[in-house]
C-alpha cells in the first residue's frame, strides 16, 4: 500500500513541477520566472524524498537539507539583484 | 501499530502532494504576481513540510534511523521560505512590476516622494 500511495505522490509532484515550467517559460515579468524557480526547488526536494523512499535509502536525506539552502539562497541573491543592480555593494557610507 | 503509523504516512505523503498541485494551480492561474507569490510561498511550503514528516517517519518506522538532517531541513524550510517570498515580493514592487488590473486599492502608491519630502525635511 505504501509503495503505491509513494509514486502517486511522485507522479502528482512531477506534475506540479511541469506547471511551474510552464510559467518559467511563459512568465510575463522576471519576478514570476523567479517566484517559479523557487517553487521548483521546493518540489524538486520532495522528488529527492521520495526517490529516497522508493530505493529505500538514507544515504541522499543530505541533499535536501542542502537544496533547501541553495533555492534560498538564489531568491535571496536575484531578489537583492532586481531591487538594486548589484548584490555584493562597494561603498559602505550611506 | 505499525500498520497505523503507515496510513499516517500515507495520509500525510498525499496532503503534501495535494497541497503542491494547488499551488501550481495558484501560480499557473492567478492574475499578477503578488498573487502568484501568495500561492507559491504558502502552499509549497506547507506541502513540502508534509512530505518530509512523511518521510522522517518511514525511515523511522522502516529502518529504526532517526535523521535529524530531516528535522533540521524541515525547520530551515519553515523559517526561509516566507523570508524568501517577502523579499521577492519587495524587489518585483520597487522595480515597477504593475499589480492586476482587478486591484483595488494600492497603499504603496505615493510612498517614494513621500520619502523624498520627509528626507528633505
Amino acid at each position: 500500500m505504501l509503495h503505491t500511495v509513494i509514486q502517486i505522490t511522485l507522479l502528482l509532484v512531477s506534475l506540479s513541477m511541469l506547471g511551474l515550467i510552464y510559467r518559467v517559460i511563459k512568465g510575463p515579468t522576471i519576478p514570476d520566472r523567479v517566484v517559479a524557480l523557487d517553487a521548483i526547488g521546493i518540489n524538486l526536494i520532495a522528488i529527492v524524498a521520495l526517490i529516497s523512499m522508493i530505493i529505500d535509502t538514507y544515504a541522499f536525506l543530505s541533499v535536501i537539507l542542502l537544496l533547501g539552502i541553495l533555492a534560498f539562497l538564489g531568491t535571496v541573491a536575484f531578489s537583492k539583484f532586481l531591487e538594486k543592480g548589484e548584490i555584493i555593494e562597494r561603498e559602505r557610507n550611506h | 501499530m505499525s500498520v497505523i503509523i503507515s496510513w499516517i504516512i500515507a495520509l500525510l505523503l498525499l496532503i503534501g502532494a495535494f497541497l503542491s498541485l494547488v499551488a501550481t494551480f495558484g501560480v499557473i492561474r492567478l492574475p499578477d504576481i503578488y498573487t502568484r507569490n501568495h500561492a507559491a510561498s504558502k502552499g509549497a511550503t506547507l506541502g513540502i513540510m508534509a512530505i518530509l514528516i512523511g518521510t522522517f517517519l518511514y525511515f523511522y518506522q522502516e529502518h529504526g534511523h532517526f535523521n535529524s538532517n530531516l528535522i533540521l531541513a524541515i525547520v530551515f524550510i519553515f523559517v526561509t521560505a516566507p523570508v524568501a517570498g517577502h523579499l521577492i515580493a519587495r524587489a518585483a514592487y520597487n522595480s515597477g512590476v504593475g499589480l492586476s488590473e482587478n486591484s483595488v486599492r494600492d497603499d504603496l502608491k505615493g510612498k517614494e516622494e513621500y520619502e523624498k519630502q520627509n528626507s528633505s525635511i
